[in-house]
């Protein structure tokens, strides 16, 4: 196995913390300070993104910040997992609540998670609203992109 | 009022905010600060008022109805036609187009010119102008032949004048299209300079007063240009009305680009002609209530005394100036001698749209991004800055919540 997939397959987020986690931490977060100290802190968790692969093709439009995603299907388990990089560090939190709800899911079950849902539990979160711009719903995008094609060629 | 009373004339912001109802609302559970004003200025009530009370007691279509309400609407409609005049010091009514805006009037320009224009000819623009006066060109260009060039910027934001003059000396120069004030940086262009520069080469001036209006009254004689525009949102007006100002000669020669109702003399399927100006360019039911909304938008700001305005304005932006100092890491861009009070601004280590999500959670509106001005964006070395831009019903206390705020988000991503 390369070191580029045992990275991915590293990840932890989705696999050992899981959106459960993320809700009960925010029950405990009275204020923006400490949900966004929160949110800053998950994004930090991200693991690092190779440099290399910071190219068009893995380019997510429709942010204000600039976010790569790339994704390996593991041929073992047939799984998808994903890494996310932005220079902004608020959409790096974003993203990882992303990975938490969808990395190292097969295809199929990536695809049957209901995504409106999650934006309704994002915006519980408070005032993370998924349509301003912070590209919540391009990432998410491109990762359903990515699974339907998986899901079709499996 | 005699003049020396208008000059001395204070601005009393507790009463001037009152005139403001969208100011009064809370987000996130705090009162609005809202220094997003570059972007789009909040409406007065007499804005408000003034367009209400036209649909409720004049509506009808201008020009056409052999009734009452036609000639009440036609009254309203040219009477806010005739404030613009005043405001910009026109000749005649005749050089006052409604637009939909800036973009629009710039759109119908470089279209009105495009016959003008031969292969190898130079349009010249700043680095510093928005999209929206530099893609007309690039699409003009694109079919004519010609080519767009820009004219640098300094490292403090100032337009580089011997660049300009450089790109002068080409006998192939034919239009100079430059912002009056920059959107993104806050720079005050030295527009009648500039414009007796290219007149004195036979340039053509369009001179972009989206940014200016809200700050100065433009004299557009006295500057001599040949084109001036500007919408009416940002002079604390309503969105979807704007001002083409034109030189006569000019208008008279150009091609409208849309075409329709309103814009013609007369239809056959022989010959159309069309119609005297300003109506050539203004085909289909124009925007009626929002042109008399923006009448009453230059009637409201002219009442306040614009020498009483710039005053508040400098003293919201020194205010500010000098509070930089107290966020580690930030910096400003864009720091010309003359500016509105436009602060462009990054701070180490932090996204623009970190700042702006963070701001907006102490109910802080700013703009984030590139403002759309890539080319700046890029001679700036940023993937985009943070903008607040002031306008005369904020306050000083709102000039130091925002530098609380920064401190605060500072703090926040240092830990």
């Amino acid at each position: 196995m390369t070191a580029a997939a045992q990275q991915f397959l590293d990840n932890p987020l989705g696999q050992g913390v899981t959106l459960d986690d993320v809700n009960e931490a925010f029950e405990f977060l009275d204020d923006w300070e400490e949900r966004y100290a929160y949110i800053i802190d998950l994004g930090k968790q991200l693991p690092a993104f190779p440099d290399d692969e910071k190219v068009e093709e893995n380019y997510v439009h429709g942010c204000q910040s600039q976010v790569w995603l790339i994704h390996y299907l593991d041929p073992d388990s047939g799984r998808l997992f994903l890494m996310i990089d932005s220079d902004a560090m608020i959409v790096r939190g974003l993203a990882a609540i992303i990975l938490i709800a969808l990395n190292g899911k097969l295809p199929r079950d990536l695809l049957s998670v209901d995504v409106d849902e999650l934006f309704e539990r994002l915006d519980l979160f408070r005032h993370i609203s998924p349509t301003r711009g912070n590209g919540l719903r391009a990432m998410v995008g491109k990762i359903r992109d990515i699974a339907s094609k998986e899901e079709a060629g499996a | 009022m005699t003049d020396l009373a208008a000059a001395q004339k204070t601005l009393d912001v507790n009463a001037v905010r009152r005139d403001f109802p969208i100011l009064a609302e809370t987000v996130n559970g705090k009162p609005l600060v809202y220094l997003d004003n570059g972007a789009s200025a909040q409406k007065p009530v007499a804005v408000l008022d003034a367009m209400e009370r036209y649909y409720r007691e004049c509506h009808s279509n201008v020009h056409r109805g052999a009734h009452t309400l036609g000639d009440r609407a036609t009254a309203a409609f040219e009477g806010a036609r005739e404030t613009v005049r005043r405001f910009i010091n026109a000749a005649s009514t005749r050089q006052v187009i409604w637009t939909r805006g800036t973009t629009e009037a710039i759109n119908t320009i470089a279209n009105g010119l495009a016959d003008r224009l031969q292969p190898g000819d130079e349009i010249l623009v700043s680095t510093m102008e928005h999209h929206a006066n530099i893609v007309p060109w690039q699409m003009v260009a694109q079919r004519t032949g010609a080519k767009v060039l820009p004219i640098q910027v300094t490292p403090q934001g100032e337009l580089d004048l011997d660049a300009l003059d450089s790109l002068l000396q080409s006998d192939r120069a034919r239009i100079l299209a430059v912002t009056h004030v920059s959107n993104v940086l806050g720079t005050v262009n030295p527009v009648r300079e500039l414009i007796a520069k290219a007149k004195a080469k036979g340039v053509l001036t369009v001179i972009d007063g989206a940014q200016a209006v809200p700050h100065y009254r433009p004299d557009v004689q006295a500057l001599d240009c040949d084109f001036y525009a500007f919408s009416g949102h940002k002079l604390f007006g309503p969105t979807g009305i704007g001002v083409l100002y034109g030189r006569e000669a000019l208008l008279e020669e150009m091609e409208p680009f849309m075409g329709g109702g309103e814009m013609i003399e007369r239809v056959s399927f022989e010959r159309t002609t069309w119609n005297t100006l300003p109506y050539k360019f203004e085909a289909g039911t124009p925007p009626i209530a929002e042109a008399v909304g923006l009448g009453a938008a230059i009637d409201y700001v002219e009442g306040l005394g614009r020498n009483a305005l710039e005053t508040a304005e400098q003293a919201l932006l020194q205010r500010a100036n000098e509070l930089v100092e107290t966020v580690p890491g930030m910096t400003v861009i864009g720091t010309a001698k003359e500016k509105v009070p436009v602060l462009s601004f990054k701070i180490d280590g932090l996204h623009p749209s970190d700042i702006g999500t963070l701001l907006d959670q102490q109910g802080i509106a700013i703009r984030t991004g590139h403002h759309c001005a890539m080319p700046l964006m890029e001679f700036f070395c940023v993937p985009g800055t943070a903008r607040a831009s002031f306008a005369f019903y904020n306050t000083l206390d709102e000039v130091e919540q925002f530098f609380a705020a920064l401190q605060k988000i500072q703090r926040l991503f240092a830990e």
